[in-house]
């Protein structure tokens, strides 16, 4: 592990590229969990900046708009069996995605007690779940689109909501697609037995704690686009 | 469980944690159902909104069991994005004023 370059102690630490690399593999270790969780934090940290970047964007534009905000209630209502019922889609659709983190933490719980049927069953109901999402979404967008809403205007108020919607809903429903492919394929290995081998950290199936690491967070975005979105 | 240093924590929370996700969705879909404006609404909706957001962190992506050095490297950085909303509502509501005055949409 050890690869730094210090042939004397006290003598002045390797500088350039060696110096570089001698730092960041000096061996010391902050964060007392599996370098791929940590990972995966770093990258959800960061992912939260993008989400906040484009929610703040939202407000921003939904703050400075002189025109009216399409009634987001009205615009996603739809209509069944005679009775229109307001954001029922979007109901729907939250209503799937906290089902789908509930078997997906089971699904980790699952593959700790080494359960891989169980486990691996879970994360395609998961990736299922997902997909639904995911086809929901493409409904919504179709029907958006066939009422005309575009990026630059729409026909219920101010030009900024369909640029808005379309970039923040549709960057969600790519990392739900993401998701889906990396659930499923996480779940193959599972069933394979790939994570079997007894390490550290209790084999290999801290990858399906990561995995679900990604998909509650992908949840968590999704609270608050429901929120600050579809009932502001 | 003997050998598994990952978190491993009951299906039985599991389970309640989302019952109560369930109950607060549905209880932020009713404010829009049933029409409650102005301050309550907003209140309503950003109370459930962090409620779920705790839920999730906390015991889905097992946040509360981690050990503290982990758990504020990842809570402190996002807060930044509050700085970020902080100037952008000013500069939202300039852009805003100087749209009526100069447009006379108001």
């Amino acid at each position: 592990m050890v690869t730094t370059a210090a042939p004397v102690p006290n003598s002045a630490p390797a500088g350039g590229w060696r110096g570089l690399v001698a730092d960041w593999s000096g061996d010391r270790q902050a964060f007392a969990v599996p370098w791929g969780k940590a990972m995966m934090w770093i990258f959800l940290i960061s992912d939260t900046f993008v989400f906040g970047s484009f929610l703040t964007g939202y407000m921003t534009v939904r703050i400075a708009t002189t025109e009216p905000w399409p009634n987001a209630s009205e615009v996603f209502a739809l209509t069944i069996g005679g009775q229109t019922l307001p954001l029922i889609l979007i109901a729907i659709m939250t209503f799937v995605l906290i089902t789908s983190s509930g078997t997906m933490a089971m699904a980790v719980n699952c593959a700790y007690r080494r359960d891989r049927v169980r486990c691996a069953a879970l994360l395609a109901a998961t990736a299922l779940l997902g997909a639904s999402f995911v086809a929901m979404q493409a409904f919504e967008w179709s029907k958006l689109i066939a009422e005309g809403v575009r990026p630059w205007g729409n026909p219920m108020g101010a030009a900024q909501f369909g640029a808005s919607f379309f970039m923040i809903t549709g960057f969600h429903g790519l990392h739900v697609s993401v998701g889906v492919i990396y659930l499923l394929s996480i779940a193959a290995r599972v069933l394979a037995g790939c994570y079997e081998a007894r390490g550290e950290d209790g084999g290999k199936y801290g990858n399906v704690e990561i995995a679900g690491l990604y998909w509650h967070f992908v949840d968590l975005v999704w609270v608050f686009i429901f929120a600050l979105f579809y009932l502001w | 469980m003997s050998h598994a240093s990952g978190q491993q924590h009951p299906i039985g929370l599991y389970l309640k944690v989302w019952g109560l996700l369930f109950m607060l969705s549905t209880m932020s879909y009713l404010v829009d159902f049933f029409h409650a404006q102005g301050l309550l609404r907003w209140g309503l909706i950003v109370t459930f909104m962090l409620m779920k957001a705790g839920l999730i962190v906390a015991v889905f992506m097992h946040l509360r069991w981690e050990r503290r050095a982990l758990v504020y490297a990842i809570l402190l950085p996002p807060l930044c994005v509050l700085v970020l909303v902080a100037l952008m509502v000013l500069e939202g509501d300039y852009v805003f004023v100087t749209r009526s005055a100069f447009f006379g949409a108001l």
